[in-house]
């Protein structure tokens, strides 16, 4: 019984890789077999609809798609695959909405720029870090101007926004407002004034108890009541004033956490040497706290990224709401498993790569402790 | 005298890193033999094959006469009969220390639960913290949890007791009354195997010495002999490097 | 003196939390003020009072899915009810389904295969990285897209499935079948007894006895003895199509099916996330020093790993739970008659008493949330380990 196991020195690696990771029992084997049949059948479907039965830029005809032009299986219905030409007509349309397409190369300059405003966050090591962050600080107002317009520029209205520009533009905004409001709500929610620390309590609990939704409902319908007649808010900001609230109240809690975690010796420490709270704050706790606090932080992004979606519902053509409204044009209204296919796999782009970039930075914080 | 165990050319590698190289080791009913040697050197894994806890690719391993397989119904014979005590105690949290040495008693021999709490009660006795009956492990010091540890095996009444480094998770203040029960366990007649570092406790106690390094049993040998004269260069300069810290 | 009383007023550690609290209360009143008179006189010129009146009123529009009797005649309030329990019929069923489907995903991503670990990781990892919305509205457009009634796909011979939804046979209860569910309740409380029993005996005298078998034994057969022998009192209505559409029977609507599958989809891949991070919390320690004292391996489970890993799983679950009460409001995307949708969206458009029906809605949603976390925090307390682990 012992001795019909070779020793691991005289053996191939895959052989003993296979071996402890898919043959190990009788029962192991058969779940390999299950599991490689499953793997083939939906990998083979899945490549033929995708793929070599799909149509991309022309139908079976050899005419190119328009949104007059029906797609293959649309023509001979059941006989083809997937037809990818909605997502290359309506490109325009998912990546900026009603922006007027002359004007689009503003948002791609944008969209160019955006990388180079978040590198300087992300990594600590970056060389030159300093001057990547003073551009994420000026990068607001290069977008506002580029975006919106100003001298030199057109104004383009933000109800011609839409796409992955508003789903961009809620998500980054929102979760950079939200940011320093969130750091006071938990620092406030742990002070010692019972009044400012009941105020704390009662907004991060009453933003968390509601769904998102009534949030944006509340901000659209009722934020023109509170507000003195002219000043009317458009539908954008509504969504984002929403926004930021709701995420503000998630950051706040997972910044607590971080503040929890640092011993109190730290701010003995800090007081003892004459800090006042403001210092200990800023200068000890606080980037001790935040460091230990990302990688939930990047998570409640992840969930407000994907909860942009919501802003639909509301009337906004976000990346959802521009598949919803191709889908409701008569040529493609058969079309919803490419247009829900591309648009989950943006968002999954996305939030995968948050959700990647949270596991290095946990990964990193036990190494540098 | 009678052999309780009985390790032959012993191998076991870890993916393709050779742990344990052609160990022999025999042991006889009563003995004491402390293991001791450089971190990294299969002294755990040694002890730990003996129960099963990590199973051996070549060799033999018969403990009571009966060789150490796949086989589940010896493998739980045998752990049935040799106690083991971990350097992190392993106490089950979420139970009070009265039903953690009672549970194995009652869903292993299927004693009633009086019997089972009596037996428990010996132990504790014996381990001298009787008082902590109903309290849960967070609620003790290292050196109690650990000797709770030690009556949660005996209570299934073992004859062989595997303890791996007992005492170096523990306080220097809490070693000494871990090993007082250890050396009162020895005193009784146990067979015990003991991984450790404490070369006072070794002299006390032990009947043969081991000194492993690099997966091998480099030496063994009478504690006189191994601590007064050992033969070799690694043994010695492994004894200059604890005895001398 | 008067320098004395500035310096304290505004170096002394009391009275300056005093100044900072009364400047916030200040600046917090100030504010309100502002809003409430500014919203009081949007709200005279647009001719919208203020006050609970309307509730009383007849809401005058149709609910698609009701499980409490209700026309268009009824008032708002009644609405309001109607849109509550199905808010709390979604997140019940969708719970149920999603704590299943998560515990499977879960401990299917601690297998020993490989294949299957990685099959359930890539389904994590791609329903959690979609938004919740686009899945249901997927699954939603997917259940519209089925072929028409005519066409419906026939699931055992009894079920069928359209663009109309699933329609199954409903159960007609005949005389006799309250003894079946009245067994099953006997059966219910005799086994709790019976485990209490069993339990005591195992104790006196050592013996194991096999009582989860036992007892679900008790618990499935009973019942179905005396189903026969009370003459099989159920019997079932057939839906049979008629014209266009199915007669009798009863439906699930696509809405719901649709709503059902999107939240309990979407929220196992978080379940099943916890579930797993439970189980390796458990240490391997534990499980070793169970293995030195020769416990079997079901006894392992039963008696060291299952109590520890609850006590880890249980609070992220409870929020889970929370989490998909909360998404049930995405129902007003694809017309499932959810609180939001009826109350907070037509009964609102039909008022206008935005601030009135908003209160209700988020007030509501905060009690369910609050009463949710009031038994976690209960649980957690009383099963939170003694001393420091």
């Amino acid at each position: 019984m012992i001795n019909d196991m070779s020793p691991y020195l005289n053996s191939n690696k895959i052989f003993i890789w296979s071996k402890k990771n898919l043959f190990s029992s009788w029962i192991n084997s058969i779940m390999t077999i299950i599991a490689l049949i499953f793997i083939y059948k939906v990998g083979t479907f899945f490549l033929n609809w995708a793929i070599f039965e799909a149509d991309f830029i022309t139908n079976f005809r050899g005419e190119i798609i328009t949104d007059r032009t029906f797609c293959s299986k649309n023509i001979e219905v059941g006989q083809h695959g997937a037809c990818w030409s909605i997502i290359f007509v309506r490109f325009h349309q998912f990546m900026y909405g009603f922006y007027p397409v002359e004007e689009a190369w503003r948002v791609n300059v944008i969209y160019a720029l955006l990388p180079l405003a978040l590198i300087g966050i992300l990594f600590d090591k970056l060389p030159f870090r300093k001057i990547f962050i003073y551009f994420t600080f000026a990068f607001p107002f290069i977008a506002y101007f580029m975006l919106y317009g100003g001298p030199g520029l057109s104004v383009v209205a933000t109800n011609k926004w839409g796409g992955l520009l508003v789903t961009l533009f809620l998500g980054v905004t929102g979760i950079a407002l939200a940011f320093p409001l969130s750091i006071f709500l938990a620092l406030g929610r742990r002070s010692n004034m019972p009044i400012v620390k009941s105020i704390c309590v009662v907004f991060i609990e009453f933003i968390r108890g509601v769904p998102l939704i009534t949030l944006l409902f509340t901000a659209n319908v009722m934020l023109p009541l509170f507000l003195p007649e002219g000043v009317k808010p458009d539908n954008l900001l509504r969504a984002l004033v929403a926004v930021t609230l709701f995420q503000s109240a998630y950051m706040a809690e997972a910044i607590r956490g971080g503040l929890q975690a640092i011993p109190r010796g730290q701010i003995e420490a800090a007081q003892s040497l004459g800090l006042n709270y403001w210092q200990t704050t800023r200068k000890i706790i606080l980037p001790q706290a935040l460091k230990i606090a990302i990688p939930p932080i990047v998570n409640t992004c992840i969930g407000l990224f994907k909860d942009t979606s919501l802003v639909l519902i509301i009337g906004l053509f976000d990346l959802l709401g521009i598949g919803r409204a191709a889908l409701s044009d008569i040529t493609w209204t058969k079309l919803y498993y490419e247009v829900y296919v591309f648009v989950s796999l943006i968002f999954f782009i996305f939030c995968f790569g948050m959700s990647r970039y949270s596991l290095y930075l946990e990964k990193k914080l036990k190494t540098d402790n | 005298m009678e052999q309780v165990i009985q390790l032959e050319k012993v191998n076991k590698w870890f993916d393709d890193f050779h742990v344990l190289k052609d160990i022999d080791l025999k042991v006889e009913r009563g003995q004491k033999i402390v293991i001791c040697g450089p971190s990294g050197s299969g002294k755990s894994t040694m002890i730990r094959c003996i129960n099963r806890l990590e199973a051996h690719q070549k060799g033999h391993i018969v403990v009571h006469g009966t060789e150490l397989t796949n086989d589940l119904k010896n493998i739980d014979m045998i752990r049935k009969n040799v106690g083991m005590v971990f350097q992190q105690f392993n106490l089950f949290p979420h139970l009070s220390v009265i039903d953690n040495i009672s549970l194995a008693p009652i869903w292993v021999k299927k004693l009633p639960k009086k019997e089972a709490e009596n037996i428990a009660m010996t132990y504790l006795e014996k381990v001298k913290i009787p008082e902590q009956a109903q309290k849960f492990p967070g609620q003790l010091s290292g050196g109690q949890q650990q000797r709770v540890a030690i009556a949660r095996s005996l209570a299934m009444n073992p004859d062989i007791m595997l303890f791996d480094e007992p005492t170096s998770a523990l306080d220097p203040e809490m070693i000494k009354e871990v090993l007082d029960v250890m050396i009162q366990l020895a005193e009784e007649g146990m067979t015990m195997l003991v991984v450790t570092h404490e070369m006072g406790f070794a002299k006390t106690v032990a009947d043969q010495m081991i000194f492993m390094d690099e997966g091998k049993i480099v030496e063994q040998a009478t504690p006189d002999e191994f601590f007064n004269n050992p033969k070799s260069d690694r043994t010695k300069l492994f004894l200059s490097q604890i005895l001398n810290h | 003196m008067q320098q004395n009383f500035l310096r304290k007023l505004i170096f002394d550690e009391k009275t300056r939390a005093l100044l900072i609290q009364t400047l916030v209360i200040g600046i917090f009143a100030v504010l309100i003020y502002l809003v409430t008179k500014q919203t009081a006189y949007n709200l005279e010129k647009r001719g919208i009072g203020t006050g609970f009146e309307f509730l009383n009123i007849a809401a005058g529009y149709d609910i698609s899915i009701s499980l409490i009797p209700y026309d268009s005649n009824d008032t708002h309030l009644r609405a309001y009810f109607v849109g509550l329990l199905n808010t709390l019929m979604i997140a019940v069923c969708g719970c149920f389904l999603a704590t299943i489907l998560g515990f499977l995903v879960g401990i299917i991503r601690l297998s020993s295969n490989w294949l299957f670990r990685n099959i359930a990781y890539v389904y994590v990892e791609f329903t959690r990285n979609v938004p919740v919305l686009l899945q249901i509205i997927l699954y939603y457009t997917i259940l519209l897209h089925l072929p028409k009634v005519k066409q419906s796909l026939v699931i055992f011979d009894n079920f069928y499935l359209s663009n109309r939804g699933l329609f199954s046979p409903a159960p007609i209860f005949k005389d006799g079948f309250s003894i079946v569910i009245g067994s099953l309740i006997v059966m219910i409380i005799f086994t709790f007894f019976l485990k209490r029993f069993l339990k005591k005996k195992q104790e006196l005298t050592g013996k194991q006895y096999p009582i989860f078998l036992i007892n679900s034994g008790l618990i499935i057969f009973t019942p179905i003895f005396v189903y026969y022998l009370m003459g099989m009192p159920l019997e079932f209505d057939h839906p049979v199509m008629k014209g266009f559409n199915f007669k009798g029977g009863m439906v699930i609507r696509p809405e719901f099916l649709g709503m059902l599958f999107g939240l309990s989809i979407y929220t196992a891949a978080f379940i099943s996330e916890t579930v797993r991070s439970g189980i390796i919390s458990v240490s391997k320690g534990q499980r070793e020093a169970s293995q030195a004292l020769g416990l079997k391996s079901n006894f392992i489970m039963r008696l060291i790993i299952i109590p520890q890993a609850l006590r880890v799983i249980i609070p992220p679950l409870t929020s889970q739970y929370l989490n998909l009460t909360k998404n049930s409001s995405l129902g007003i995307a694809i017309g499932y008659a959810d609180l939001v949708h009826g109350f907070g969206g037509i009964s609102l458009n039909q008022t206008g008493k935005a601030i009135e029906i908003m209160l209700i809605v988020m007030s509501t949603y905060l009690t369910i949330s609050l009463i949710i976390s009031f038994f976690m925090n209960l649980y957690n307390k009383a099963v939170q380990f003694k001393g420091n682990v």
